[in-house]
């Protein structure tokens, strides 16, 4: 049986995989965006913390993802859902992006502009908001791109720990060595990728400035 | 000529400037601006003048010393309303790139919310005074060349009808023609507003044209400040080398050559 019968067969369940994938994916990135964001604004501000936060960042993308699924297993409330779990790591993981690239685009804005901007009296919020942010705001698009693409990936793994979503498939296939049901979940898979990177790019491109 | 102090729009007392590492920018600056004059601060690179200009808007803080504007020490201004009362002007200009040229004028006065149409008119006011077509206030400012994008800067510094203006080498990017031109405008511009003007370049050309007194900075000190002929006629070195290094027959009542 190829892929494409294995699929038609099982319509339903591959949309309910799908449709999981894309809550574990969704859920985390917009928590990632609504975290990442913030911190890499107060980074720019308190230049104290840019070690530290970026480097926090950093280091928690070097572990590996099963590992770091298996850490979070003992944290209460989080540990007790198999989802959670998933959620608060593929977070985690699409931190570093976010925040780089929000404090990159802010940083990267002309400082002959905000100098202007400061000189004419705009408040820190007023040019956070209206001149900052803004002309940040590829840039800041950009790392959404790179973080929901690496999520769509990594939320395979999450299979692992029993949160579902297409890597069901994946180490299923990988058990009965039976390579078109790991394509059952690696194409769909690829697909939501692509389509989150070409969606979002469409949307870097709209929001660049000038 | 000593200014009436009546007169001082804005004074530095003993005012020192250092950078963390220790390193001195100013030393101990004394200075007198008077209402509705021009003073050029001339000096090479380095010499503290663009530090000394963003000390009264207070883009930095003096590490000693105290600077007066309109007889209130800077410590007990709100930074923010002093600066929507000091236009400022930088060589690089730094129009926001994503808003229109309308845009960029009427930020301040929309902040300060002043009614649309009122601010409407004003833009299209500040437009003809600094010498643009009506018609471009709907472009961007990647699509203006060198000196409209200036022009534009001036006009929003102008917008909300500062006392002041603080000018930074306005003119030191554009090509020699440009330059002359929108030198030319300025001082027919400010014949006519009078604001209280402090004007930052290394051009002596420059200085002579639009200073009604001329400061001279080397090293982060006054070397010398004098009314602008007075300047031509000095005898301090650092003056007759500057005026050598320009190299011309400038209208100096009793200087050298």
């Amino acid at each position: 049986m190829n892929v494409w019968q294995f699929m038609s067969q099982n319509h339903a369940e591959v949309l309910e995989l799908t449709l999981e994938h894309l809550w574990l994916v969704g859920v985390s990135t917009l928590l990632a965006v609504l975290i990442g964001i913030p911190l890499g604004i107060l980074i720019t501000r308190w230049p104290r913390l840019n070690k530290p936060v970026l480097g926090g960042a950093n280091v928690i993308q070097t572990i590996p993802s099963l590992a770091l699924f298996g850490f979070l297993l003992p944290a209460p409330w989080i540990g007790a859902r198999a989802d959670r779990l998933a959620i608060l790591a593929l977070t985690l993981y699409a931190l570093l992006p976010l925040i780089r690239n929000t404090y990159a685009g802010i940083k990267g804005v002309d400082p002959a502009v905000v100098e202007a901007g400061r000189g004419m009296g705009l408040t820190d919020r007023q040019l956070l908001l209206q001149v900052e942010l803004p002309l940040a705001l590829g840039v800041i698009i950009a790392g959404i791109r790179v973080a929901t693409v690496i999520s769509v990936g990594l939320a395979t793994i999450a299979a692992a720990i029993g949160a579902g979503g297409l890597g069901e498939y994946i180490f299923r296939g990988l058990a009965m060595v039976n390579n078109s049901v790991i394509l059952a979940g690696a194409i769909p898979a690829a697909g939501m990728a692509l389509l989150a990177d070409v969606g979002l790019g469409w949307v870097e491109r709209k929001l660049s400035p000038h | 000529m000593k200014p009436d102090p009546a007169d001082t729009a804005i004074s530095f007392r003993q005012v020192s400037y250092r950078v963390d590492n220790g390193n001195g920018i100013l030393h101990e600056l004394n200075l007198e601006v008077c209402r509705g004059e021009t003073l050029v601060l001339l000096g090479r690179s380095g010499s503290g003048k663009t530090t000394t200009l963003k000390l009264i808007n207070r883009l930095l803080t003096p590490s000693a010393g105290e600077i007066l504007v309109d007889g209130r020490p800077l410590g007990e201004w709100d930074v923010i309303r002093l600066r929507r009362m000091i236009g400022y002007v930088i060589q690089e200009v730094g129009l926001f790139p994503h808003f229109t040229v309308e845009r960029n004028i009427a930020l301040v006065p929309k902040i300060e919310k002043w009614p649309a149409a009122r601010i409407q008119a004003r833009v299209q006011e500040l437009l003809q005074l600094v010498g643009l077509d009506p018609q471009l206030a709907r472009r961007y400012p990647r699509e203006l060349s060198g000196g409209q994008r200036q022009r534009v800067g001036v006009a929003r510094a102008l917008a909300a009808d500062p006392s002041f203006l603080l000018m930074d080498e306005p003119f030191g990017a554009l090509d020699p023609l440009t330059r002359a031109e929108l030198q030319r405008e300025f001082l027919d511009l400010q014949k006519r507003l009078r604001k209280t003007v402090v004007f930052v370049t290394h051009d002596l050309r420059e200085a002579l044209l639009f200073g009604t007194r001329i400061a001279l900075m080397e090293a982060g000190r006054l070397i010398t400040i004098q009314p602008r002929d007075e300047f031509l006629a000095s005898r301090d070195p650092l003056v007759v080398a500057y005026r050598e290094a320009f190299d011309t027959n400038f209208d100096a009542q009793g200087g050298p050559g």
